[in-house]
């Protein structure tokens, strides 16, 4: 569908935090692994397989120099879940008989939050920082809960939903003053701001292909060589990547991450200066449009790429119909589904009714300055409708507390 | 370095990716598609999957069984064994895919034997499930990948039901070389792979029957009905229900004539499975006195790809554990080197493998008569 007035294809994709789509220089890498170069990276005995398996090492090389990490320290896995589930379960089958304490973060990812729930029942024990109203968590609220038996402290770099990015240098310098492993779920922050592991002093890393323009299917674990961390694999077999992680790579999909790593790293300043500016125009003119739309996170803190608003007296699914030429979620992509409102937003002190209505606008590497205006203007015509038709609405212009209502059971 | 006339036989560690199924799938690689998301892109993505299974389901005889899509057979196979708790105690043969001697290595399997050709012993197999408590889960691959031996997994399956187990069958190799029907074949669970089907490498799908229950080994996001957490790769998924809806079963003409040919010509060549049903693309052969890295080295000088055994990880070349299983000698285990073709494959690739062969069957003749 296109619509007439301004050659914009709808529905405008604005969910870049839940996948993006494929750059086509990407595309163009992968091709030669879709067509005469289609060997399996394993075969050691002829050409197919070893040109198949400098694919594998060229994209390792590339997916490294982006963190600062060496090639060797990069496993594959199939996306940042895997590797999420690699580096808790792992670290905790190794371990665990010395160290048997993990902490992480009230708002991380579901898979960080669920492998730590499976760990629980597997005699971890594992403390849940809180986070502030903007998301980040609190550096002495951390020193204070890390203990002799602490084995892995956790704290993704930039939430899914809000688009934070937490202290991560901070954060090393503590873990590794209390000899305690720092692992990042950098699934959104890799490609899109600077990571550095030395730096950082960061021992395990998730990334995925998929967040910056690379394929889906694929995602790797840094796991650092020195001082050496060791995990027990999910997945035997083969014995690849060293051990860690069973199966056979794809080269396609390797030399695609490992471009899609490479352009990020090139184009990282270009785009977020781009991208901010035009995050920054869509918060600026919805705000001066319409009242009572507050921001989730931080703009200052957060990545350049996140706006995540909430619409006050207004239902969220209305509001989900009314933009529907945009697509955007409602939290994440993962839980967006079954609309419950989002434990991130709640963590932040958000109350239910607002979390309802938050909506993530994701800007990305092809989001047009003419797309935007078109949302701005989706938006603002949408609130202003619904909130017309909206008792609450009503009331509230006349001065009644919501919050204080009492509802009627039904 | 440049290779003239490039001749691949060597289909079972994987096959090139099939043009329809490339045409297919480079336009997926066009929009962002994420399953989870609930805005149309994500819906067009939820229905690439849901066709998908259907296609899949219905390719082998699976309508009705859920399809759990994972990223390699690998994975599959690990997911089979280890997420399938309803059993209290694992078998396996003895000439299982290293995907799954390594998880049962960690489960203490029992591990079945099999006989010269390679064929798992039934009355062993009755004799562990009539003498052990519990229930047991049996995994036996369908066809081997060395050697291409085909199981009786009907028989398997019967055998297993009677005894009130659950079987999983490692499918990887047959599916796509000879027909498989997982209603016929009767199994609980069974594993198969795209890339060795003509399709991307990176999706893989453990098919499991209505009512049993898997244990997510990666959690975090419910996809695949909870069994398989992680954003679906949805493209190589639509690639692998086209590439499932492209096979046919091969044909055995070139692999008897390479055989015929090599009898002929050398008759102490021992063609491992050779009495018994196999894959009618796989040939593994013994040439006794050459050891198989130089015979691969040979064959790479003329441009054929060629393996000694499994695609595997350490760029060295081991003893095969399936010839080893099978009662060859660690020796003979070391000289084999396997063919394994494709649909393109033709007769000229034959007479070149046959070519070198012979040539190093001569050297070797020659080297030991010298000694």
């Amino acid at each position: 569908m296109t619509n007439a007035n301004t050659n914009i294809k709808l529905p405008i994709y604005m969910d870049y935090q839940a996948t993006t789509p494929l750059d086509p220089r990407v595309l163009e890498k992968m091709m030669p692994y879709f067509t005469e170069k289609f060997g399996n990276p394993h075969s050691s005995s002829h050409s197919y397989g070893w040109e198949a398996e400098d694919a594998c090492e060229k994209g390792r090389v590339q997916v490294a120099d982006l963190i600062g990490a060496h090639p060797k320290e990069i496993v594959f896995t199939s996306g940042a879940t895997e590797s999420n589930n690699l580096a808790l379960k792992g670290l905790s089958g190794f371990y665990k008989d010395k160290k048997n304490h993990i902490i992480t973060v009230a708002t991380e990812h579901k898979c960080i939050l669920d492998s730590c729930r499976y760990l629980e029942r597997d005699d971890m024990e594992v403390t849940y920082l809180k986070v502030n109203e903007k998301g980040l968590i609190d550096l002495d609220e951390l020193r204070a809960a890390i203990t002799e038996k602490t084995l892995v402290v956790s704290v993704m770099a930039v939430n899914n939903e809000i688009g934070i990015i937490q202290p991560l240098k901070e954060i090393g310098a503590i873990c590794r003053e209390n000899k305690v492993f720092f692992h990042t779920d950098a699934a959104q922050a890799f490609g899109k701001i600077p990571l550095d592991v030395e730096e950082m002093n960061i021992d395990l890393m998730s990334i995925s292909a998929h967040k910056i323009y690379g394929p889906k299917g694929v995602g790797a674990l840094f796991v650092r060589r020195r001082p050496r961390v060791r995990l027990n694999p999910i997945i035997t077999g083969g014995g690849q990547e060293r051990g860690m992680r069973s199966g056979t790579l794809a080269p396609a999909l390797v030399a695609g991450f490992g471009e899609a790593a490479e352009i990020a790293g090139r184009d990282m300043e270009a785009d977020n200066i781009r991208i901010k500016s035009l995050r920054d125009k869509m918060y600026n003119e919805i705000t001066s449009a319409v009242k009572d739309v507050f921001l989730n996170g931080d703009l200052e803190k957060g990545i350049s790429g996140n706006l995540n608003l909430s619409f006050a007296y207004i239902e969220g699914e209305s509001m989900l119909m009314a933009i529907r030429d945009l697509a955007v979620s409602s939290g994440s992509a993962c839980t967006s589904a079954s609309l419950e409102p989002s434990y991130v937003l709640r963590a932040l002190g958000v109350g239910d009714d607002l979390a309802h209505t938050s909506i993530r606008f994701g800007i990305g590497r092809f989001t047009t300055e003419e797309e935007v205006n078109y949302a701005i203007k989706t938006v603002i015509n949408s609130v202003e409708k619904l909130r017309e038709m909206s008792p609450l609405w009503e009331m509230a212009q006349e001065g009644i507390d919501i919050t204080k209502i009492e509802w009627a059971g039904h | 370095m440049k290779i003239v006339n490039k001749i691949y036989l060597d289909f079972n560690a994987t096959s090139p990716i099939l043009r329809e199924v490339r045409d297919f799938v480079v336009p997926f690689y066009d929009s962002a598609l994420n399953a989870s998301s609930i805005h149309s892109f994500g819906r067009d993505a939820r229905k690439i999957l849901d066709d998908a299974r259907a296609d899949i389901a219905k390719s082998i005889g699976a309508e009705g069984a859920d399809i759990i899509f994972t990223s390699s057979g690998t994975e599959s196979n690990n997911l089979a064994l280890k997420g399938f708790k309803d059993a209290d105690y694992l078998v396996i043969s003895a000439v299982e895919h290293p995907s799954v001697l390594k998880v049962a290595d960690k489960m203490e399997a029992t591990i079945l034997p099999v006989d010269k050709n390679g064929v798992v012993n039934l009355k062993a197999l009755e004799k562990i499930l009539k003498n052990t408590k519990g229930k047991a889960l049996v995994s036996v691959m369908l066809a081997n990948n060395e050697t291409g031996v085909v199981q009786p997994i009907k028989e398997i399956s019967q055998l297993v039901l009677f005894y009130k187990g659950f079987i999983h069958c490692d499918a990887v190799q047959a599916f796509g070389k000879i027909p498989v029907d997982f209603s016929d074949l009767n199994v609980d669970m069974m594993t198969i792979s795209a890339h060795k089907i003509g399709g991307l490498q990176g999706a893989s799908a453990l098919i499991v029957k209505k009512g049993l229950n898997i244990n997510s080994q990666i959690i975090g996001g419910g996809q695949e009905s909870g069994a398989r957490a992680g954003t679906e790769n949805v493209a190589a998924i639509a690639a692998f229900a086209k590439a499932a809806k492209l096979v046919e079963p091969q044909n055995s003409a070139l692999i008897d004539y390479l055989e015929a040919e090599v009898k002929s010509f050398a008759k102490d060549a021992i063609i491992v499975g050779e009495e018994v049903e196999r894959l009618p693309n796989t040939s593994c052969i013994i040439l006794q006195g050459m050891l198989a890295e130089t015979q691969l080295i040979n064959f790479d000088l003329a441009g054929i790809a060629v393996s000694s055994g499994s695609a595997c990880t350490s760029g060295k070349v081991g003893k095969s554990h399936v010839l080893l299983a099978q009662g060859y000698s660690a020796k003979q285990a070391s000289e084999v080197v396997r063919v394994s073709i494709g649909k393109e494959t033709t007769k000229q690739d034959i007479d070149a493998f046959l070519k070198v062969w012979k040539s190093n069957y001569e050297k070797a003749s020659n080297t030991s008569k010298a000694a």
